[in-house]
């Protein structure tokens, strides 16, 4: 099939791999960055646009299979899009589990054709139980690029050691939802001051940062390349501080959420802002911002978590955990980058460049013969989300409402342009 | 005492204006001074031999609860009675409200039945809140999980206000399980609110994290806490969360934190007791101050059925038209 060559011409291209940030042409030729012009190519003028290697959300939840009412890999792709995306990679907690080769094969043939890609993560046990090892070889071979019990922690520290050993031997990287169940048990909030006045249980701080030490211990031990998402802590933040200073094999992600909003945001029992781990107090978002400048945090990944209504409309202690995030994480981050918290170059190596290089996925890069994944960025555009307006099927978003600065404006995946987002 | 003095200058520009009732946290001390004012004047109807004025005829109370309790639903109900309105009880179990859909259909379906006032408890906090975002009627927290219990804290000051004349510059103590006590919370802003100064004891684990943040004084012993105190209360010891680790058994905390007359010889010779109830006599609190000349304990029950009528009736009477969710303009 011939492909439409193009050039880009005039968007400020930031590369942070090959150390490029100018405004320049990039050549788009059947599928991939080109070294200069083609034939027949389409011209498009990105003036004042910023031109970036396509974005990858490394931790999504798109419920297909099984809770098909709250988003599809179809419009979980569309979000994805929309928000900038050219990659996502799904958690395996969807019914049935993602915990063998068939179901791997499966999400991978529903993302074919869709407005992103889609890379699965595999679970570490079978059903998450906690129990014993999910075939990680074979799900490796039809496409997962990592493995995770998302959603709950691996309580058995000796199975842990063994699913880093075990996917250490097939190069997989081990992505830890970092919880210490006994200490979060029944807390549905960050605990502290707001949450005795609220009335709802705690989760303390310390519960994530036991986990994050243990998985840095384990990381240690077995050698494995260790991932720990969803970072919310300060603590967590200095212990993976001091792992890399070891030279330990481990990266983090957080959660635009974490570096925007804190505790408060729960007020009036906000179940738009109920999520695990639970939002914090200021100091630990200010600790987050300081961690993904200065690179103990590696990654911006979403969890974005489609719920309807049936889980969020609720009682605060019973309503499910987590938030949208696809289409207003590019946004978020922006809002770092006009503080003068994050630097542009930062922002692609976060949400491009990391992501691709932990999971070992193409993209990050816009070098001559890289796939043609890009995202076009208008840093200026001021627009408002509408949590009714998202191409998610989740509208459980509690930036509903919220005016942005800048934006995603097109994706290209493998040259192809797929979103012009919605604001033409 | 120029409290009252004060009261009646106040009371000019004066006006209840809560529709609903979610805690003690939105109401401002001269909104409690009112309430107890009222709630005063509401006292005597229990002496009457026709228990009954006519002040809320013709309008529906429902009594929601989704936790079992007999003593705050008999006591609003009566409450309701004694007012002339009509009430129903509605004893819905929280499983099967699993889903806040069918939470949330359950008070739609009610407020379509057009009751005027939802006096709910649930265990979950913020329920309360919750309600009032999909309905009409006016909304009393009759207690949402560890949150507020506000009746019952109104029900505290208007014991003290009436043993004491007043509330200003006492000493409170406070005993306990504070932090699965929605009842604490209730009175740690109440009674602060109104110019008390409250000490608490407690084993940490009974402690929920920042109890400072109410401006109260957490002592280490329940000696420190009752010294000098006026006023002492109780509260009651979860016995179904024994396995939560929180003591070591009932026993080693009555010995440390159980009230008798012993431990209050240091309090105020005047002290009164008081306890939400009901009692587990012999843990916190010892049958010979239970029964004993301090204790007000009954008084608190009688004095819980004058606040709910109070309440009833200010929120009522302070109704205005109110959006609802959902709702067409």
């Amino acid at each position: 099939m011939k492909r439409q060559n193009r050039v880009l011409i005039n968007g400020r291209v930031i590369d942070p791999l090959s150390g490029v940030d100018e405004i320049r042409e990039i050549y788009i030729r059947d599928g991939r960055i080109a070294a200069g012009h083609s034939s027949g190519e389409e011209i498009i003028d990105l003036a004042g646009k910023w031109v970036v290697p396509g974005l990858i959300d490394m931790h999504v939840h798109l419920r297909e299979p099984g809770e098909e009412y709250k988003e599809t890999i179809a419009s979980g792709c569309r979000a994805a899009a929309a928000g900038g995306f050219t990659a996502v990679a799904c958690m395996p907690n969807t019914h049935p589990v993602n915990d063998n080769a068939i179901t791997t094969r499966f999400i991978v043939s529903r993302a074919a054709g869709c407005a992103a890609r889609v890379w699965p993560i595999g679970a570490i046990s079978t059903g998450l139980a906690g129990e014993k090892l999910a075939e990680m070889g074979e799900m490796k071979r039809e496409g997962a690029v990592a493995v995770s019990d998302d959603g709950r922690p691996v309580v058995n520290s000796q199975l842990m050691r063994r699913a880093m050993e075990y996917a250490a031997s097939h190069t997989l990287p081990v992505i830890s939802h970092s919880e210490d169940l006994a200490l979060s048990r029944g807390g549905c909030m960050n605990e502290g001051a707001l949450s005795t006045r609220m009335g709802l249980q705690g989760i303390p701080a310390a519960a994530e940062a036991v986990m994050v030490e243990r998985e840095i211990l384990l990381a240690e031990l077995t050698g494995a390349r260790v991932h720990i998402a969803h970072v919310s802590t300060c603590q967590s933040v200095a212990l993976l501080r001091l792992a890399k200073e070891q030279g330990l094999a481990v990266t983090g992600e957080s959660a635009p959420h974490y570096f925007t909003l804190t505790e408060d945001a729960v007020r009036g029992y906000n179940t738009n802002a109920k999520m695990s781990p639970p939002l914090r107090s200021e100091a630990d978002r200010e600790a987050i911002i300081a961690a993904l400048a200065d690179g103990v945090l590696d990654v911006i990944a979403t969890d974005h978590a489609p719920h309807s209504i049936l889980e969020k409309e609720n009682e605060f202690a019973s309503a499910a955990n987590g938030i949208t995030g696809l289409e207003t994480s590019l946004p978020l981050t922006l809002r770092l980058v006009r503080s003068g918290a994050l630097s542009v170059k930062r922002m692609v190596e976060l949400m491009s460049c990391n992501p691709a290089q932990i999971l070992g996925v193409p993209g990050g890069s816009l070098a001559v013969g890289e796939v043609a994944d890009i995202t076009v960025i208008d840093p200026d555009v001021r627009w408002t989300f509408r949590a009714a307006e998202s191409f998610s099927k989740g509208k459980n978003s509690p930036f509903d409402g919220v005016e942005m600065e800048g934006r995603a404006v097109m994706t290209f995946l493998e040259g192809e342009r797929v979103s012009s987002g919605d604001i033409e | 005492m120029n409290a009252g003095k004060e009261e009646t200058l106040k009371q000019k520009s004066y006006s209840f204006s809560h529709h609903s009732i979610f805690g003690i946290e939105q109401l401002s001390a001269e909104d409690i001074r009112h309430i107890l004012a009222t709630a005063a004047s509401f006292r005597e109807i229990a002496a009457r031999p026709v228990k009954k004025v006519p002040t809320l005829r013709g309008k529906t109370v429902i009594n929601l609860f989704f936790e079992p309790s007999t003593r705050t639903r008999t006591s609003f109900e009566i409450a309701a009675k004694r007012m002339s309105a009509d009430t129903f009880n509605i004893n819905a179990s929280t499983s099967s409200t699993s889903k806040g859909e069918t939470l949330i259909d359950t008070t739609r379906n009610l407020q379509a039945m057009a009751p005027d006032i939802i006096i709910v408890r649930h265990s979950a906090a913020g329920v309360p809140e919750l309600l009032g975002r999909h309905v009409r009627a006016s909304i009393i927290n009759a207690g949402d999980g560890a949150h507020e219990h506000p009746s019952q804290a109104l029900l505290d000051m208007m014991t003290v206000m009436e043993n004491k004349g007043h509330i200003d510059g006492l000493k409170i103590a406070i005993i306990g399980d504070i932090s699965h006590s929605r009842v604490a919370i209730s009175d740690f802003i109440g009674f602060t609110r109104m110019g008390a100064k409250i000490s608490v004891a407690a084993p940490q684990t009974y402690l929920p994290t920042g109890v400072e943040q109410f401006g109260v004084d957490v002592c280490s012993s329940v000696a420190d806490a009752v010294k000098d105190a006026d006023v002492v209360i109780t509260l009651r010891i979860q016995l179904e969360r024994q396995n939560d680790s929180l003591i070591p058994s009932l026993r080693e905390y009555s010995r440390f934190y159980g009230i008798n007359s012993e431990i209050l010889k240091g309090a105020k010779d005047d002290v009164i007791v008081m306890h939400p109830g009901p009692v587990n006599r012999g843990v916190e609190l010892n049958p010979d101050v239970a029964d004993g000349r301090r204790s007000v304990i009954l008084d608190q029950v009688a004095n819980g059925v004058a606040v709910r009528m109070a309440l009833l009736y200010l929120v009522h009477g302070g109704k205005r038209k109110k959006k609802v969710q959902g709702e067409q303009p």
